[in-house]
């Protein structure tokens, strides 16, 4: 087996760890600003080291450059948008969880 | 190698099916946005997966490059849409 193969398989290997810690993050967390935590960086990280294992199995065709340009659009895109939407939420009042306040018990999930 | 793309596919799939479940019922409205944000960006790292593992990359990398553009402009005019008050339930 090549190199370029088995090093393409480990960036795939951490990539689909960081998905999944992404959308564990995002099923469990206890809050939007929280779950913006996950979405924000785990899911940037792990859609980066997946495209870069595609990119390196690939090798130099013009379809690699293609993913790179991907992948540097999801490195500047993804970060953008999180901090919009919560820009947005902290703005039209959304409350951020705090674990001491008796009114927001109910309040997670 | 072919094989161990397919079952990263599958997999990155199943998660996306998960995450469908914070689209679907997610607390707030903003949870439902960040998740089909989510939705959207494992969909498009999907179809590179798919068109290494059809050998026809070429054409499903430019769906990707679409499908990515369309995922930041939908997340940043639902955010411009969404800030403001929020009235009572």
């Amino acid at each position: 087996m090549p190199v370029q193969t088995i090093v393409a398989i480990v960036l795939m290997l951490g990539g689909v760890f960081f998905l999944a810690v992404s959308s564990i993050g995002l099923l469990r967390l206890p809050d939007f600003y929280a779950r913006t935590h996950a979405v924000g960086k785990s899911e940037t990280l792990g859609a980066i080291l997946t495209l870069s294992g595609l990119a390196v199995y690939n090798g130099w065709e013009l379809s690699t450059f293609k993913i790179l340009f991907i992948l540097i659009f999801v490195l500047l895109a993804n970060p953008t948008a999180t901090h919009a939407i919560s820009r947005a939420a902290l703005r039209s009042g959304l409350p951020p969880w705090t674990r001491k306040k008796k009114d927001n018990i109910e309040d997670k999930s | 190698m072919s094989s161990f793309l397919l079952v990263i596919a599958i997999f990155i799939a199943l998660l996306t099916a998960a995450s469908m479940y914070r689209v679907a019922v997610g607390r707030t409205i903003f949870d439902r946005i960040i998740a089909a944000g989510l939705v959207g960006t494992n969909g498009f790292i999907l179809l590179v997966l798919i068109g290494f593992i059809f050998g026809r990359i070429s054409m499903f990398v430019d769906l990707a490059i679409a499908y990515a553009l369309l995922n930041f402009v939908i997340i940043i005019v639902l955010g411009k849409y969404f800030d403001r008050k929020l009235e009572e339930p």
